[in-house]
């Protein structure tokens, strides 16, 4: 038994445990802190399982855009008042509830024991997308990503865009076109200001390297999105920006960019390269990145339109 | 020369590891928030920059080396104003 | 027992502990959060169906990676479309329950 045994062991039993502290917290705060610390342990059992490009995307948007997301929801919905009729659940339920998750979960268990010796493994036609017709990458996740599943990927953007404007048509009818409500009502402390200041330019640069550097190495779009997002975020909660109107047209266009882009160059295929999102062989690599410049860019306002909620009526036109 | 290099690494990562199990001691056993924020912050900065300092030599280019410094950097940043907003919200009396 | 098994058992227990944590708690946040548990197990076992397909010279199957990525970033987008719907309700009624009696019933602390 080598060291990294007794790690994984270790991490397991920590994952393990800060999950059950979260469903067992009284708290709402509690429960959501102890889900974002959740969220960066997962990213060390990400990177024990060789997925660097994962526990990156864990990192940033599992761990931390929704756990701005959670908290942000739950200051919102606390200063009214509290509910009167929140019953606490009877012991009946929490013990069927329990026998329930235990059942499954041993199902899960027994699937996981149960698997094949020889795993079914997609990694040669990956890679076979990788290198020839798809791209010439050297990351093969972004060349899974938008060279030989690239539907998959463009369908996800749209998907990313459906949700904003669910999120957006959730507000009453006569707030449409406002901007959401600002993510800090009071004036922020100095040294708020200080750290947004200091890290919102760092931030950037860090986040459009990944994105960059996520062509031949871990990182990716996704992961650049995510943390230019985070840097917006983190500006209007410095109150050094505010959230955007939602009939701003650049934040449309915006956001709307990624997926059109990738849909006329997947259409352009069929003329240029024979089929549907198929890319033309020498000039893979140049197409891929124009792609995935303008899916960073809708990811980067995408998240924060979606954490700063509808749009709010209280505000003047 | 690498025993010394190697003895160099120990020391540093163990004693990095050493302040980051007495800010965990201090996070569980003191009394009240600014007592554990105070042992929070010097387990950050202390042990994260005594970590990196160990993990400098075995980095094989200097831009791997300033990225890693530049990590310590930043957590130093973000940590302190944290420190400072954390504090602040809990000497006016918000949780 | 490597590494993948050991993960794929992990993801199985976050399942079942999400599981839990939906059907018993009444509010919508935490249930919200037990959803997002039951999520990230899920992910998990994706991720040990792609260590374990380790071939063609790389140490992991890349395909079930890219799709972990994605629905990493789909969860998140859940996530906030049911927060906006919380919000909604909300301010609806002013309860955070989804309890239907509350609704109508406000209870001995309402305010109007």
């Amino acid at each position: 038994m080598s060291v990294l045994t007794f790690i994984d062991i270790g991490l397991s039993i920590l994952v393990v445990t800060v999950a059950a502290s979260t469903i067992v917290m009284r708290e709402l705060f509690a429960a959501v802190v102890s889900y974002v610390a959740y969220g960066l342990l997962l990213a060390f059992v990400w990177i024990r399982l060789h997925a660097p490009d994962v526990a990156l995307t864990e990192a940033a948007v599992g761990g931390g855009v929704t756990g701005v997301l959670l908290i942000t929801a739950g200051k919102r919905l606390v200063p009214l008042r509290r509910t009167a009729t929140e019953a606490e659940p009877t012991l009946i339920l929490k013990v069927l509830a329990a026998t329930l998750a235990a059942l499954v979960a041993c199902a899960l268990a027994a699937a996981i024991l149960m698997l094949p010796d020889e795993p079914p493994s997609l990694a040669p036609e990956a890679a076979a997308a990788a290198s020839g017709p798809g791209a010439g990458l050297g990351n093969p996740i972004t060349a899974v990503l938008i060279s030989y599943r690239s539907f998959d990927t463009m369908l996800e953007k749209i998907v990313l865009i459906l949700a904003v404007v669910a999120v957006w048509s959730i507000g009453t009818d006569r707030a449409w076109g406002n901007a959401p409500a600002p993510l800090r009502q009071a004036r922020p402390y100095p040294a708020m200001v200080f750290l947004a200041q200091a890290l919102v330019p760092i931030g950037a640069l860090i986040g459009i390297h990944i994105f960059w550097v996520g062509a031949d190495a871990p990182g990716g779009a996704f992961q650049g999105g995510a943390l230019l997002a985070a840097m917006w975020m983190m500006a209007m909660m410095a109150q050094l920006a505010e959230p955007s109107r939602i009939d701003a047209r650049w934040l449309r266009l915006a956001l709307v960019a990624g997926p059109a882009v990738f849909l006329v160059i997947g259409l352009a295929g069929i003329l240029m390269a024979g089929s549907f999102f198929a890319y033309p062989p020498n000039l893979a690599k140049p197409i891929i990145l124009f792609i995935e410049t303008f899916m960073v860019l809708s990811i980067a306002v995408a998240l924060p339109m979606l954490v700063a909620g509808p749009p709010n009526e209280g505000l003047e036109p | 020369m690498t025993f010394l290099v190697d003895l160099f690494r120990i020391t540093a990562i163990g004693t990095g590891a050493f302040f980051f199990v007495a800010g965990t001691v201090g996070l569980l056993r003191f009394p009240d928030s600014l007592t554990r924020l105070h042992a929070l912050t010097k387990a950050d900065n202390l042990g994260l920059g005594l970590v990196v300092l160990g993990l400098l030599p075995l980095t094989e280019n200097v831009l791997v080396a300033f990225k890693l410094i530049l990590i310590w950097a930043l957590v130093l940043i973000s940590g302190g104003s944290t420190a400072q907003l954390i504090g602040r919200a809990l000497r006016s009396g918000r949780r | 027992m490597t590494t993948s098994v050991l993960a794929g058992l992990v993801g199985a227990a976050l399942v079942g502990l999400g599981l839990y944590g939906l059907v018993v708690h009444p509010h919508p946040l935490r249930k919200l959060l037990a959803f997002n548990l039951i999520g990230s197990g899920v992910f998990l076992v994706f991720g040990i169906i792609a260590r374990r397909g380790a071939a063609a010279g790389f140490p992991y199957d890349p395909v079930p990676q890219a799709m972990v990525i994605t629905g990493i970033v789909v969860a998140f987008a859940a996530s906030a479309v049911a927060v906006a719907l919380i919000w909604r309700l909300y301010s609806e009624t002013g309860h955070v329950t989804l309890d239907p009696d509350a609704w109508t019933n406000p209870g001995p602390e309402s305010e109007s």
